[in-house]
């Protein structure tokens, strides 16, 4: 009895553990992997708020590419509900900011949609962009 | 008051069409009520009503752009602060 009592809390104290580890990453910083491609060029903020690959794709970026983009559209759908907007909207707000918080040296997109690499200067965004 | 001069003649003719239909109408008033749509028809302009022809294409109206920009306005603070509350996609 008192095993099973042990085991069970045991299992409760590690799957608390679990979703605290789950939990933790949402505040964190960017993964390596995803810091290292983003200051290289290898991708770059699009205009629509998403990540967009700049050179030919590679499986592994690929696959981090769209890892990120599907927590971000998790995010904006969330967000976009919260303040009574469409996804889109939100997605393409979050792509204004995104583009303006940009470090000199990594890409963004352009409202032609080119690839620009952010220096000092403030980055060309969509007119409507605040 | 000049409203009321130029609507006048349009009211009447509608009334007398109602009328019309609830009693049947004698022949006589029938008569008088196809003069005096006649007559309206007629004199178009000065009677004060407008007729609008519906085009052909349908009306569109562009709103998409300033809609979006203000709900980009509306939505800019909020999106600032997911950016940092979500800094490992961002």
């Amino acid at each position: 009895m008192i095993r099973t009592l042990r085991t069970t809390t045991l299992a409760f104290a590690a799957s608390a553990a679990a979703i605290t580890a789950i939990a933790i990453p949402a505040n964190a910083q960017r993964d390596p992997a995803y810091a290292a491609a983003r200051s290289s060029g290898q991708i770059g903020e699009q205009v629509d708020g998403y990540l967009g690959i700049v050179g030919s794709p590679t499986p592994a970026i690929q696959r981090l590419v769209d890892d990120i983009n599907i927590k971000r559209r998790a995010v904006y759908a969330r967000k976009a509900q919260e303040n009574s907007a469409t996804l889109e909207e939100y997605a393409l707000t979050a792509g204004c900011q995104a583009i303006m918080r940009t470090a000199p040296g990594e890409k963004y997109q352009a409202p032609d949609r080119t690839w620009k690499t952010r220096t000092a200067a403030p980055p060309e965004r969509d007119p409507r962009c605040p | 008051m000049t409203t009321h001069k130029l609507t006048q003649p349009c009211a009447f003719g509608k009334g007398l069409a109602q009328r019309r239909n609830i009693k049947g109408g004698g022949v006589m008033r029938r008569k008088t009520g196809w003069a005096i749509l006649v007559a309206l028809g007629l004199s178009g302009g000065l009677s004060g009503c407008i007729n609008i022809d519906a085009p052909d294409e349908p009306i569109v109206i562009e709103l998409n752009i300033n809609i979006r920009q203000e709900v980009i306005y509306r939505l800019a603070e909020d999106a600032e602060q997911t950016i940092e509350e979500n800094a490992d996609i961002f």
